[in-house]
């Protein structure tokens, strides 16, 4: 019996820094990171990038792609809640790990990190197109552009770009402004204008285009100009996000340290936006950022408290919900005054704006229409870079019972006196016809 | 209650005799009533010995639900059930938009029951009020051909009622609708009409109304009574047989009749409002015009009252053409000329097939064929001419009901196979009086010929038999001076046979050369005797087998034993037990109540068809390639659809036998389906030749996927050929469920896709083509390929 004790305390003692670990709604920071690698000298000429992470609070596991004993699951559970693929150039995982499996990855709501590079093998291509981006096809395409790239001490070939084409969203890339410009080099991608899942968060300048840097162009390159996404992020349906980049060297230290001067431009910044945009985004993707969540959703008669099972037509009610914010460590109260509740049945029937307290709690009050059905009340709430939030909650309206109508209605005295004077000269009718001689 | 050889009760010297003889009579007619309703209740057992005590079809699945729900939240709440459950999203108010009479009849049987401490389950009380009340209905029909032709034809009625297989395949046990009582309804209010025209009787008025009400409560054929009725007192002020029995039967009837009939939820305003009432109304005018015409006509001298007619008539008849055209104006302006499709397609049999393709799509909305009648009604078609010559001979307002109710329903059985239904009672009472007629000759003229007999009973009894009928005639013309009087005719006749007897008894020589040869009538009646057998057989192999099957468990037996597809209780089981509460299950409307009853999931739509646009939203996407109908589904939150396949056991009504009229119902409302898209050359067909719309829509994807790997060709058994298009994937939904002969597949809708890819797909055909060593992982990887 004690024995059992121990090994019950020690297995639980064991598993409890992966139960305290693990992604999970209440949590929703990941906390455990693959990193798959093409070889090792990546760990250390990425340092910094990886350092940073660490100091965060991440668990990174560096493996070789093509390590044959990694695998993102076991016994059915992930065991990482994120997934680095730093290694453009590998045709086939190790392990357990293959295309499917990273789709499945993300699919059950895990995170996601691509960065290919010129030379991309087909895998990696192909897990960047699962997830709504397309690089370039050439293969050895790169992104050129002669107007403005970064100015170095070699003329070169313009591939190495300092971008600051940035998209404007504070909740995305952090309050403080990227002030310098992203060094980049690497190749390019396109979006499909119908995904509206994925947002291009670095794009390149209208003189861009994608083309072998090495080779006269016979052709028109197939990407130029804004087109060209260098960074995009998507936010899948259920949440999960992926970061795609086409270059690998945009996280190395040599990019986060160097200075960066902008062609045409005089002012020369002593270090490139790249780390600042980097830690920024990784944020956002590990949702330490801009991840709500709506718990207690209520609704009730005006003057009650209980939640009904259905509502009568007309009647008044109150709709509140709470709606927090994860800073990282944290729920905080979400503040927006754009929150809406709808009152549904094939089309809203309300639509309506929710008041906050500033501590988190929405409400509202409304009556409900005078139609009857099964009404739900929804609320889809999806804003830029932040995760969506789609509550709905069914709730029948019924018609007036049998015995709510009003008993005496005013406008129908006149026949309620035509009734009772015909019923009482009927009566009187009778009784002289029967009773006069 | 009188006894059958009513004729002999003249005779003033056997009159003891004679007494013993009634009270026997009485008794014998008491006795054969009794087994008559054993017989009905039992005739129809065939379904819970054969297969089990189980509801049938789909209609009694819904009136159990709610009977269920009756039994257990009471008769208030019942009213005010709004069932969120079907027709999502938009509900359906039950207890207004339903005939309550059914299930308010078996839930007091039921409560009744259970306070008696007879601890009786729902279903089986519901499974048995059909089989009960088909006794009820033979009873009824023995007092209405009573009061029409008397005790005997009153008994043959009753018989013949009592396993008429067209009623049969309505009262099955287990065949819980409202057809089940509403026969027994409406034979009882024809009953206590004709009482009240025979009696004069305010109190049977009053009951006439209360059973009315009844009727109006249980079905939507009440419409046919408050038609026939007024028809009926037309024919008779026409005729020249207006009395004030007349006057009592029909007055009380259309006033308290319809403020009964408004106080039923269903039908409500209706009552006042819908052109199927306004005949009654205009014949309740044209009584009290007629009334005051007799009434006027008493009090003034004839000269007077000539030129009285001529300044009424005149002035009248102006009135009346400017109310008419007014009349006539209010009911054009509305579209459907006031009258609801159904009622529509009675009187313009192709107007359904026209306009409402959702009434026409009912098979029990069909004409019905010529064989339909033979296995309906079987021999009492050869029998009803006579009967009806039988009405004639003598007329009385009585008889000429029975002829006016036939002739009618005749032609409303041609149109819907349904009111067959409502044919058979009248068939039943015409046959029972022919053949109680034909038994009554011939076996006088046997009596009179056979030597033992004392001949002058004989002759007396002959005589009086066909005095009495005469007399009845007299006492039907005469009563029209007399003051109403409570006398039953009977009576009354027995009264005027003694004053009439010596008249009669000199007219008994010619009556007796009258009388048939005595072995004509022997074989006769032998013949006659032979057919009934022939009836009785019929009636019982009907019952046993063509009408006792439950629908709902299909059997087939072939070389190597008896198969039982119970398919259908399957798939709902599954469905209990394998989705959440709230899910959403689509089907074609046929299923839908089995579907909310069976499987407790909420449904689109169902056979309550009251709202044609949401039915044709289900029949486009079923119509409609897989991502338009996933749309379509995904926009009413469905999350499992249901198709019914047979092709592999050869279950002929099936989905996409069904099909064509999901597609004209779907393209009624919404113009983009069109049915030629369908159809090749003009024909309906699912093989290779058929079109692509048809081999890309919905139904024809749910229902044969897969089907090919059942026996490598795709031989669809019901259609007769090999499926069109055999090896296809489906993109927007899954299978999640086949039951064990495919006969109901349900399919779950894939949720909105977690990421959208990128636009091209060469990459991957590249990629499959340049990296062949990786095809078998690519394989898997493209387990979800749909956009």
């Amino acid at each position: 019996m004690g024995k059992l004790w121990v090994i019950s305390i020690a297995s639980i003692s064991i598993l409890l820094p992966f139960l305290c670990n693990a992604f999970s709604p209440e949590s929703p920071t990941d906390r455990r990171l693959l990193v798959l690698l093409d070889d090792f000298a990546i760990k250390s000429s990425h340092s910094i990038y990886f350092n940073s992470l660490k100091s965060r609070g991440f668990d990174l596991e560096f493996k070789l792609a093509d390590d044959p004993k990694i695998a993102l699951q076991r016994y059915g559970q992930y065991l990482y809640d994120a997934l680095i693929l730093f290694c453009p150039s590998v045709e086939r995982f190790g392990g357990s790990i293959d295309y499917a499996a990273i789709i499945d990855f993300v699919d059950s709501g895990h995170d996601l990190i691509i960065a290919a590079d010129s030379n991309a093998s087909d895998l990696i291509r192909e897990v960047g197109n699962e997830s709504g981006v397309e690089f370039d096809e050439d293969p050895s395409a790169m992104v050129i552009d002669h107007i403005s790239y970064a100015v170095s001490e070699t003329e070169g070939d313009h591939t190495l770009i300092a971008s600051d084409d940035l998209i404007k969203s504070d909740v995305i890339l952090g309050s403080k402004r990227i002030a310098a410009p992203i060094l980049f080099r690497g190749i390019g991608h396109s979006l499909n204008p119908a995904n509206n899942l994925v947002l291009k968060v670095l794009s390149a300048s209208p003189s861009a285009y994608s083309a072998n840097p090495k080779s006269k162009l016979s052709t028109p390159p197939t990407l130029i100009g804004s087109a060209i996404s260098l960074v995009s992020i998507v936010q899948a349906r259920n949440n999960a996000r992926i970061l795609i980049t086409g270059t690998l060297s945009m996280f190395s230290n040599r990019f986060f340290r160097s200075g960066v001067q902008k062609a045409g431009s005089h002012t020369k910044h002593e270090k490139s936006g790249n780390e600042q945009f980097l830690t920024e985004i990784s944020k956002w993707v590990f949702h330490e950022r801009c991840h709500l969540k709506a718990v207690n959703v209520k609704h009730h008669k005006v003057g009650e408290t209980d939640e009904p099972a259905l509502y009568r037509i007309n009647d008044e009610l109150e709709y509140s919900v709470e709606i927090f914010e994860w800073s990282g460590t944290s729920w905080e109260p979400y503040v927006a005054n754009d929150v809406q509740v709808q009152f549904y049945m094939m089309s809203p029937y309300v639509l309506k704006t929710m008041s906050h307290d500033k501590k988190g709690l929405y409400s509202t009050s409304f009556k409900v229409p005078d139609v009857y059905g099964v009404f739900q009340f929804k609320v889809e709430y999806q804003k830029l870079g932040y995760t969506s939030l789609s509550l709905s909650k069914q709730i029948p309206v019924r018609p007036y019972r049998h015995n709510e109508y009003e008993r005496f209605i005013p406008a129908a005295y006149p026949y309620y006196g035509a009734a009772f004077s015909m019923m009482a000269g009927f009566f009187i009718f009778s009784f002289v016809h029967l009773y006069s001689k | 209650m009188a006894a059958p050889e009513i004729s002999t009760a003249a005779v003033p010297t056997l009159y003891t005799n004679n007494a013993l003889r009634n009270a026997f009579g009485g008794v014998l007619a008491f006795f054969i009533l009794l087994l008559i309703g054993v017989m009905a209740f039992s005739i129809r057992l065939f379904s819970v010995i054969k297969y089990e005590s189980v509801i049938h079809e789909f209609d009694p699945y819904f009136n159990y639900r709610v009977t269920q729900f009756l039994a257990k939240n009471g008769i208030y709440e019942f009213w005010n059930w709004f069932d969120d459950r079907t027709w999502y999203p938009l509900g359906r108010v039950i207890g207004g938009t339903v005939y309550p009479g059914l299930t308010l009849t078996a839930g007091t049987i039921w409560w009744l029951l259970n306070s008696l401490n007879i601890p009786l389950s729902v279903e089986t009380v519901c499974v048995f009020t059909a089989p009960i009340f088909s006794a009820f209905a033979s009873w009824a029909t023995y007092l209405l051909t009573k009061e029409v032709k008397g005790t005997g034809a009153g008994l043959t009625a009753a018989a013949l009622l009592a396993m008429v297989p067209s009623y049969i395949s309505r009262s099955v046990a287990g065949s819980y609708d409202n057809e089940a009582v509403a026969i027994f309804a409406l034979i009882f209010t024809f009953y206590l009409y004709i009482k009240t025209l025979n009696t004069g009787s305010l109190f049977y008025a009053t009951l006439n109304s209360i059973a009315y009400f009844y009727m109006v409560c249980s079905w939507g054929g009440y419409t046919f009574i408050i038609n026939l009725i007024p028809m009926h007192v037309l024919l008779c002020i026409v005729t020249g047989r207006f009395s004030s029995r007349l006057y009592i039967a029909y007055a009380p009837l259309v006033v308290l009749g319809t403020l009964l009939a408004a106080l039923v939820p269903v039908v409500g305003f209706n009552a006042v409002m819908t052109s199927e009432h306004f005949a009654s109304f205009l014949v309740f005018i044209i009584l009290h015009v007629v009334a005051f015409a007799y009434y006027i006509k008493g009090i003034l001298t004839p000269k007077m009252f000539k030129v009285a007619v001529t300044l009424v008539v005149s002035v009248g008849l102006a009135v009346c053409c400017a109310v008419i055209a007014v009349l006539i104006a209010l009911v054009a302006s509305s579209p459907t000329k006031g009258w609801s499709g159904r009622s529509l397609s009675l009187l313009d049999p192709t107007y359904a097939s026209k306009y409402i393709p959702i009434i026409a799509s009912v098979s029990e909305h069909q004409p019905p064929t010529w064989p339909s009648y033979f296995m309906d009604i079987n021999v009492l078609a050869f029998l009803v001419p006579a009967g009806i010559i039988a009405c004639f001979s003598p007329l009385s307002d009585a008889s000429s009901f029975v002829v006016l109710y036939i002739a009618t329903s005749v032609y409303f059985s041609g149109v819907m196979v349904r009111l067959m239904l409502v044919f058979a009672p009248a068939a039943c009472i015409t046959s029972g009086i022919a053949l109680s007629q034909a038994f009554d000759v011939f076996t006088r003229s046997i009596k009179f010929q056979l030597p033992g007999i004392s001949s002058n009973t004989e002759v007396d009894a002959a005589e009086t038999s066909s005095a009495t009928a005469k007399a009845q005639n007299d006492a039907v013309k005469t009563e029209k001076s007399e003051e109403t009087s409570k006398n039953r005719p009977s009576k009354k006749s027995k009264k005027k046979e003694k004053e009439e007897k010596p008249s009669t008894k000199a007219k008994s020589e010619k009556k007796r050369l009258l009388a048939l040869p005595l072995d004509s009538s022997v074989i006769s009646l032998l013949l006659l005797i032979l057919l009934g057998a022939f009836y009785v057989v019929h009636c019982v192999w009907a019952a046993a087998e063509a009408y006792s099957a439950p629908s709902i468990v299909l059997t087939s037996r072939s070389h190597d034993g008896l198969h039982v597809f119970d398919d259908f209780r399957e798939a709902y089981a599954w469905l209990r037990h394998n989705t959440d509460v709230d899910d959403k299950v689509a089907s074609w409307w046929d299923y839908g109540y089995q579907t909310t009853a069976m499987a407790n999931r909420t449904v689109i739509v169902d056979n309550n068809t009251w709202n044609n646009t949401h039915i044709a939203t289900v029949g486009t996407a079923m119509s409609s390639p897989e991502k338009a109908a996933w749309e379509i589904f995904h926009s009413l939150d469905v999350k499992y659809v249901l198709v019914v396949f047979g092709g592999l056991v050869g279950y002929p009504s099936d989905d996409i036998n069904k099909f064509l009229w999901m597609v004209r119902i779907g393209g009624g409302v919404f113009p983009h389906i069109k049915e030629p898209d369908y159809l090749r050359d003009g024909q309906y067909r699912i093989d290779s030749q058929a079109t692509p719309t048809m081999l890309n829509c919905l139904m024809y994807k749910l229902s044969y996927y897969r089907f090919v790997e059942t026996d490598g060709k795709g031989y669809d058994r019901v259609r007769q050929t090999e499926i069109g298009k055999k090896y296809f994937k489906l993109t927007h939904f899954e299978e999640v469920f086949t039951t064990h002969h495919w006969m109901v597949r349900i399919y779950k809708l894939k949720p909105p896709k977690n990421r959208i890819r990128g636009k091209s797909k060469k990459s991957k055909s590249q990629k499959t083509s340049s990296t062949s060593n990786r095809a078998k992982r690519s394989g898997t990887g493209k387990k979800n390929p749909w956009h």
